[in-house]
């Protein structure tokens, strides 16, 4: 053993140094972790303790055109579940479901979206009701990770009057996330789903905030307020309309619950949308926080089909409304003018090739000018017109009436209107040999091969109701877009609008003339292709304007199954009526065709 | 035993008062948390063991060293007999909850014996060394040592407590360091552990033979010798791979997760990361005492034991890690002091053993709460919550501030080295 003072020394020191080599040595580590890497750690230890509730901004308030609300936002309550495991949130969902009303496929569809963004709270019941709070409340110590929030929720005061233009907000689908268009939204969050909520949601989408939360290790809730300062949601700014909110109750309490059809109300001068209806409609309120399964199912299994936009997606023959689109096109093509009469007098109907074309009138109307023919409808007469025009150039005047595109209203839900462009078109369907002249005559009474949407009928009467330019339909204002459609001469379009005033005084529509406002328009009857014992049922058409000198208005009504057009006509006229404020003439009455 | 005024080595005293009242500080702030735990109430139980070390602590001080070197084969035959006594009756708890390192009465654990183990073959060690008239050149000579540490060694390591047993090899090297064992000798001791952790990578296991082969030549031990540690180097080498497979899963996760913590975060790993978030969101001067959020939130794992430290680093920051650093550094330089002016062989070694002991434990649990070691579970002295361990320490500082007083120079040197 070796002791001596100097061995002891010199491993003293050894020592010394190796014990203040490895302190300085763990030091240093100890530095580069608290001060060279300190904002790492501080962040991770903030990530650790803090959860982000996302607080659900106001989407923008939608206004008619006299600042009468369409849209609107009131208090909601969501429950959440904060959880770090699917696991622990199913244990969690499993004990809810004991203490309130919670259904398997709710489990189901929370635990899915956790799946998909397993950072935020899991959303249990967007839209809870204030009894399921205050239950939850209650219990609020035995669910640790529970988060009750209110959150705005969307709102329309009336309901189903304005569901066929405003849509509905929903969560966004698992479909919608995957798409790039959606890249900047979460599980959980409300995107609008139809008509202007979906078209207009970049515009009504306001700024999420985030509330922050101190959790521990097991994800229990420690801390709610102050743990970091809140960001606020930002509200949208609101959507300004075209739609006259008074209007549009009106229109939807003249369909009341019997009636099926559509109706579309423009300012022909700026394309403005003053009413969109849709019968029968759905309640947008109860689409809100998820359509209740029995009321979804209701309105699929309606036969009446509520959930098909009869304004924006029904394709109707157009019928008579469609004689104008006929007349307009022999007008320019210089083929006939306002006077002029067809060689074969009306007896109730004409003989064609091998077939018999009847009149809708058995008794015949004679000799007839166009004008007179417009005005009582004839279909002799433009079953002639039709033929002098030929096919190719009635299609090829169709196509520039727009009769086979889309009105271009900024809805989502609208289809395009059909009609065939060409003579191709009846090659293809039925082969060269397959088809003869013939169809031309039943084109030329707006029946055959021809789908138009109620909105498109509307644009058309535009143009007849202006200088022969159609005006867009718009919902929410914007500049008019207009575009020409017909190449009359202004005197031209007056006899047209002399014609289409004939129909209310003395034609097809003498009952519904309005006191002291000249209506102009023009009825029509389709063949819809469905029977009721032997008998077809019929589409009951009507479009017109008013005032005739000055249209302020343009309106298109269709009633499904509505049999004859004067029925549509009576309820343009309170349309009319109601929107220009005068009181209706109780005339004689009339048949038409 | 007759009561006899001598010189107090106050300077000692003092450090470790100041580290028991820093640790004892740390282990209210660790049960402060924003869920209320056991843990809470865990400080009075720190404080009323630290008076009762004290106490424990000064009585040992009225031991002569004489005595205490009298002492020493009973005590460890005490220690062999308690430790074999674990084997069968002992009991696991916290985090450790599959050992068998506690000894218990009737359910109630009484403390962990391995502790006082520590002390006692400590003294057995300094005993045995300082018997060698010359420091032992061959590995034969060293049998003797290997025997007085390899039993409870061997106890311990079946409980299983690596943390201990990495204790004992820490302090058994430092102790032939001390007993002058020339430092290629103590390279050929160590030599088949290394080899043993480095046959994992063939050509770093390749180039340590090289290197052992060169020292083997250089350094001439008996031929028998070297061709045995030779040998059991290629044993070692060749065999450690078999000895993984042997492992426990959660052996082999420790060792897996020391190396990369990320491995598997939420389980293994997960205690080292937030163990790093916390001292690192600790910065210069923490969050405040009793704030930290790791572990107010619970976050931080055995933040009252193990992990103790990374508490220390979170809520006092950089400035609390090096006042406590600074603290060990001056007890550790005093002990150095103490053990240079010993007045025989025995108490020297003794006191270089008692620091050799704790610089282990802060090493290795300091290191471990950065990742810089592996997890063992190992206390922090004077800081960690433990009866046993709290008074193991004051024990040792009593035998120091003996050793001490009857040392050359006594107290009369100054603080600094």
């Amino acid at each position: 053993m070796s002791f001596h003072p100097n061995d002891i020394r010199r491993r003293g020191q050894a020592a010394n140094l190796m014990v203040a080599g490895v302190l300085g040595f763990l030091t240093i580590g100890f530095f580069r972790s608290q001060v060279v890497q300190h904002q790492k750690y501080a962040l991770q230890s903030e990530t650790n303790r803090l959860r982000e509730l996302p607080l659900p901004a106001p989407r923008g308030v939608i206004y008619d055109r006299n600042g009468k609300v369409i849209a609107d936002n009131v208090i909601g309550y969501s429950v959440s579940v904060l959880a770090q495991k699917e696991d622990t949130l199913r244990a969690v969902l499993q004990r809810l479901a004991g203490t309130i009303n919670l259904t398997g496929p709710q489990i189901e569809q929370g635990l899915r979206r956790f799946r998909r963004a397993p950072a935020r709270p899991t959303v249990i019941i967007p839209d809870a009701s204030f009894d399921v709070v205050s239950v939850l409340e209650e219990h609020r110590t035995q669910f640790p990770g529970l988060i009750i929030q209110s959150s705005p929720r969307r709102f329309y005061p009336d309901g189903p009057v304005v569901s066929p233009f405003v849509g509905y907000t929903a969560e966004v689908s698992e479909a919608e996330l995957a798409q790039p268009a959606f890249a900047e939204y979460k599980a959980g969050q409300q995107v609008g789903k139809q008509g202007l909520e979906r078209e207009y949601e970049s515009v009504l989408r306001g700024r999420e905030g985030s509330q922050f939360v101190e959790v521990d290790a097991r994800g229990r809730i420690v801390r709610t307020a102050g743990a970091r300062q809140d960001l606020i949601p930002i509200a949208a700014p609101p959507l300004y309309t075209n739609i006259d909110l008074d209007l549009q109750r009106f229109v939807a309490g003249i369909f009341g619950d019997s009636l099926q059809g559509g109706v579309v109300a423009m300012d022909p001068k700026t394309g403005g949308v003053l009413a969109l209806y849709s019968a029968p409609a759905w309640d947008a309120n109860r689409f809100i926080g998820g359509i209740p399964a029995q009321y979804w199912d209701s309105l699929r299994n309606d036969p009446r089909r509520p959930l098909y936009n009869k304004a924006l997606q029904g394709q109707y023959p157009p019928g008579s409304t469609f004689k104008l689109a006929t007349t307009v096109v022999g007008l320019e093509t210089g083929a006939v003018t306002m006077n002029d009469k067809m060689p074969i007098p009306c007896t109730g109907g004409m003989q064609y090739g091998s077939r018999y074309f009847r009149c809708w009138d058995k008794r015949g109307h004679g000799y007839l000018s166009l004008h007179d023919a417009i005005a009582k409808s004839c279909d002799v007469y433009f079953y002639q017109l039709g033929l002098k025009l030929g096919i190719s150039r009635l299609l090829a005047g169709g196509v520039q009436l727009h009769m086979n595109e889309k009105a271009g209203i900024d809805l989502p839900e609208e289809r395009r209107a059909r009609w065939p462009e060409t003579t191709e078109y009846f090659n293809r369907r039925y082969g060269k040999s397959g088809w003869t002249q013939s169809v031309v005559l039943n084109l030329a009474i707006g029946q055959g091969e021809n789908s138009q949407t109620i909105l498109n009928m509307a644009r058309f009467y535009t143009a007849l109701a202006t200088d022969g330019t159609a005006a867009k339909p718009e919902i929410v204002r914007r500049n008019p877009d207009r575009v020409k459609m017909m190449n009359l001469t202004p005197q031209q379009l007056d006899e047209v609008r002399g014609a289409l005033v004939g129909v209310v005084q003395g034609g097809t529509a003498s009952a519904s003339a309005i006191k002291g406002v000249q209506l102009a328009g023009k009825t029509g009857t389709a063949q819809s292709g469905k029977f009721v014992n032997g008998v077809e049922l019929n589409h009951a058409w009507f479009v017109g304007f008013a005032p005739a000198n000055d249209p302020k208005i343009v309106v298109a009504v269709m009633i499904e199954f509505g049999g004859h057009g004067t029925r549509s006509a009576a309820i343009a006229s309170k349309i009319i009526q109601a929107y220009l404020h005068v009181a209706p003439i109780v005339d004689q009455s009339s048949v038409e065709g | 035993m007759s009561v006899r005024r001598f010189p107090v080595d106050w300077p000692l005293v003092i450090v470790a008062l100041l580290l028991s009242t820093y640790g004892i500080s740390i282990v209210y702030s660790a049960g402060q948390t924003d869920i209320h735990t056991a843990v809470e109430r865990l400080w009075k139980a720190q404080a009323v063991w630290f008076l009762l070390s004290l106490a424990a602590a000064f009585a040992v001080t009225r031991f002569s060293v004489r005595l205490i070197d009298w002492l020493t084969w009973p005590m460890y035959a005490v220690t062999i007999a308690m430790l074999v006594l674990l084997l069968f009756i002992g009991k696991g708890a916290g985090t450790a909850a599959s050992s068998k390192s506690w000894l218990a009465i009737g359910g109630f654990r009484i403390g962990q014996p391995s502790e006082l183990a520590k002390i006692t073959v400590v003294l057995a060690l300094a005993k045995v060394l300082s018997a060698y008239k010359e420091p032992p050149r061959s590995l034969l000579e060293l049998w003797k040592p290997a025997l007085v540490v390899g039993i409870p060694w061997a106890l311990i390591m079946k409980q299983p407590d690596l943390g201990t047993g990495i204790v004992f090899v820490g302090f058994a090297f430092a102790m032939l360091f001390w007993a002058g064992v020339s430092w290629p000798l103590l390279v050929l001791v160590a030599s088949p552990v290394v080899s043993l952790i480095l046959a994992f990578n063939t050509k770093l296991w390749g180039a340590w033979f090289l290197l052992l082969i060169a020292l083997v030549l250089w350094y001439k031990p008996y031929m028998y010798e070297g061709i045995f540690l030779v040998v059991l180097n290629v044993i070692f080498g060749v065999v450690s791979p078999i000895v993984w497979e042997k492992l426990a899963p959660y052996q082999q996760k420790r060792l897996l997760v020391f190396i990369n913590p990320d491995i598997d975060r939420r389980l293994a790993g997960y205690h080292v990361i937030q163990s790093q978030i916390a001292i690192g969101s600790g910065g210069w001067f923490g969050k405040g005492f009793t704030q930290g959020t790791q572990k107010r939130l619970a976050f931080l794992p055995a933040q009252h034991t193990d992990f103790i430290f990374a508490v220390v680093g979170e809520e006092l920051g950089f400035v609390g890690v090096t006042l406590a650093f600074t603290l060990f550094l001056l007890l550790f330089l005093r002990v150095t002091k103490i053990a240079e002016r010993a007045n025989d062989s025995f108490s020297s070694l003794v006191a270089f053993g008692l620091l050799a002991s704790w610089f282990v434990h802060v090493l290795v649990n300091v290191g471990m709460t950065l990742n810089l070691m592996p997890i063992t579970g190992i206390p922090l002295p004077f800081f960690s919550y433990g009866g046993s361990f709290m008074l193991a320490s004051w024990l040792a500082i009593g035998i120091l501030v003996r050793i001490s007083a009857e040392g050359r120079g006594g107290r009369s040197g100054p603080f600094a080295v």
